[in-house]
């Protein structure tokens, strides 16, 4: 018996030395890599100190809350290359803004429509001297379900006539005769939305939307609820519904002149009316001898098609941002 | 040899001495750690109520409580806003009527059938099996209605709507069948089988023992379970923001959408409601009519367990 128990403790010892010398490999190994994560870290940092000088100070932006999306991904990714340039950006609206630029109180000004005689007027009397660039367009999409084999083209009128606060239509039918006696669901983003606010100016003239609209902040609800039924109607940005094609059918829009169908092309020539716009950035010059204020600008030029992408815009095409470009140049 | 063995016991009389002193400073400490425990949640719970009272009453100074239980319209982001909490509630106990409809029939079968019928061997395969409904993310319920639900409902009712009331209210009965089945099982089998040997006695079969003698013996326990599980179904979130749209109503139709109160809380935060406005504080308003709704129920559940127990 005693020798038994002598044996066991034996035992013991083997194995907690054993446990002993892994938890020391494991030590060793941890060391190991941490050396290594110090100096990849150290070599990036070093690329980056040579790849861009250290700006500082703050660029106040305002203006229109359609183009605020865009650039609030701009200034969060330049945030990322230059941590200390503060760009934060308001939302007064493209008429609030341009009553902030035109007295030089801004450096930028969002617009999602080109300056007005008056603006301008009041700028020249106050000595600011501007440059107007195009950042992206806005284009809305009105879709049905794939199923849906008889809306063709719907009319601006139409539009309105279904969408408005206290509207009568409940089917299909309603909106034309010939079309068959299927509920229409009404699929919308939240008011939170920019895409609400265009659709809110153009469709609803500044009304409000039916109430049984479905509304969500969340796009792919509104492909699932607008491709789920026959009757489903619904809108969003171009880019969303060019992403899922798949699903949904497009609706050619008849402002007066025809049904025009929204792609690329009829958006950024402006035939897509009233549901594309550019979208405008105006730059004070005075501004621009700012280092900070020019880099930003660049930076956003040189990003602003693909985060414009990314927040449901359609980016011009790469020989409008080289103008672009040719104008930052020729301000300076 | 006499030198050594005194220096040893006197030595092992030191060790009892701090040995003792240690044991008693840690019958003294841990006590209190364990107080300090339980004094976090109940602090953590009264935490949540304020809030929710102080941030309701903020809210309420800009809207009228008469109009927030009465008004049947809930729009929030109107040009005339309308805060009426009625199209909410509406959606939710829908939804909850709907669950309840489907897991109390399964949950109450499946109670009986394994506190009654099922061999031990076949208990012990059924009930984790039946456990695993219960551990199923909420989210995967919500997909599982939108994607598998909806499209094989429309098979049998053609007029459903992509977004509606049935599929996500079946889901969530699924999802609580769990809870009534074990909570009921349990009281079943809690009942003495001396009860069950004097029927059995008396020639009764093995269904008339089951629904005649033992259920009723458990019913507090059963109704409780009913009670509890209608509350997590009112309290349910995801399965109803992914699979029952976006619209607030009044009007009874499970093939239409709906809103539910939970499901509205999920589209405000998700939004960019301003820190303040009045669409903020609605939050905390409807967050506190769930809670007094689960509130009720739970104590409800309680009384029914102490009020109606049986004594053997």
């Amino acid at each position: 018996m005693k020798k038994f128990k002598r044996s066991m403790l034996a035992l013991t010892v083997v194995a907690a030395l054993a446990l002993a010398t892994a938890c020391g490999s494991g030590e060793e190994a941890s060391k190991g890599n941490t050396q290594t994560a110090s100096n990849s870290s150290q070599a990036s940092e070093q690329k980056e100190e040579k790849k861009e000088e250290k700006l500082s100070g703050t660029i106040a932006i305002d203006g229109s809350s359609t183009v605020f999306p865009i650039l609030e991904a701009v200034s969060e990714e330049y945030n990322q290359v230059q941590p200390n340039v503060k760009a934060p950006v308001g939302v007064s609206g493209t008429g609030g803004g341009f009553k902030r630029f035109v007295i030089g109180e801004t450096d930028f000004s969002n617009a999602s429509r080109p300056i007005k005689e008056e603006e301008a007027a009041l700028a020249k009397e106050n000595g600011i001297e501007y440059i107007e660039l195009k950042l992206a367009f806005d284009g809305l999409s009105v879709v049905v379900s794939k199923d849906n084999d008889f809306v063709d083209y719907l009319t601006v009128e139409e539009l309105n006539r279904m969408w408005v606060d206290g509207s009568d239509i409940v089917t299909w039918k309603d909106v034309r005769p010939e079309w068959p006696d299927i509920k229409i669901e009404f699929f919308s983003p939240g008011h939170d939305s920019g895409t609400y606010d265009y659709w809110n100016e153009v469709v609803l003239k500044k009304t409000d939307i039916r109430k049984d609209a479905q509304l969500s902040e969340d796009d792919n609800v509104l492909v699932m609820g607008v491709a789920g039924g026959k009757g489903g109607v619904g809108y969003f940005g171009y880019a969303y519904y060019y992403e899922n094609q798949d699903k949904l059918k497009v609706v050619a829009i008849d402002n007066g002149n025809g049904p025009i169908v929204p792609t690329e092309d009829s958006i950024n020539d402006g035939t897509y009316a009233p549901l594309s716009r550019p979208m405008y950035m105006y730059v004070n010059k005075e501004s621009l001898k700012r280092p900070e204020v020019l880099d930003y600008l660049t930076f956003l030029n040189e990003h602003v098609g693909e985060l414009a992408l990314e927040v449901g815009y359609i980016n011009m095409p790469q020989s409008d941002y080289d103008k672009n470009a040719e104008i930052i140049k020729n301000a300076k | 040899m006499e030198m050594n063995r005194e220096k040893s016991v006197s030595e092992l009389i030191a060790q009892n001495h701090s040995k003792r002193s240690l044991l008693k400073f840690t019958e003294n400490a841990v006590p209190k750690f364990l107080l300090v425990c339980a004094v976090v949640s109940i602090l953590t719970t009264i935490g949540i109520v304020f809030t929710l009272l102080f941030e309701t009453f903020t809210f309420f100074k800009t809207v009228s409580f008469i109009e927030f239980i009465t008004s049947k319209e809930w729009h929030p982001m109107h040009s005339n806003p309308n805060f009426g909490i009625l199209p909410l509630v509406t959606g939710t106990l829908l939804v909850t009527a709907i669950a309840i409809t489907v897991a109390i029939p399964i949950g109450l079968g499946a109670a009986i059938y394994l506190s009654e019928y099922a061999s031990e061997k076949m208990r012990k395969v059924i009930k984790p099996v039946l456990e695993v409904l219960a551990g199923v993310p909420t989210i995967v319920y919500g997909f599982f209605a939108l994607t598998f639900v909806t499209p094989m409902l429309r098979q049998v009712v053609p007029d459903l709507s992509i977004y509606n009331a049935l599929s996500p209210g079946i889901v969530v009965g699924i999802m609580i069948i769990p809870m009534i089945a074990s909570l009921s099982e349990d009281a079943m089998s809690s009942v003495p089988n001396s009860i069950r040997q004097g029927a059995y006695a008396l020639g009764a079969t093995k269904l008339e023992v089951a629904i005649k003698v033992v259920l009723p013996a458990a019913l507090s326990g059963v109704i409780a379970s009913f009670v509890l599980a209608m509350s997590r179904a009112i309290g349910e979130t995801m399965i109803v923001t992914v699979a029952g749209g976006a619209n607030p109503t009044t009007a009874i139709d499970v093939t239409s959408a709906i809103q539910t109160m939970t499901a509205y809380i999920v589209q405000v935060s998700l939004g960019d409601a301003t820190y303040g406005s009045t669409v903020y504080y609605s939050i905390y308003a409807v967050g506190m009519t769930l809670f007094v709704f689960t509130l009720v129920m739970n104590v409800l559940a309680f009384f029914i367990s102490r009020k109606f127990r049986e004594e053997y």
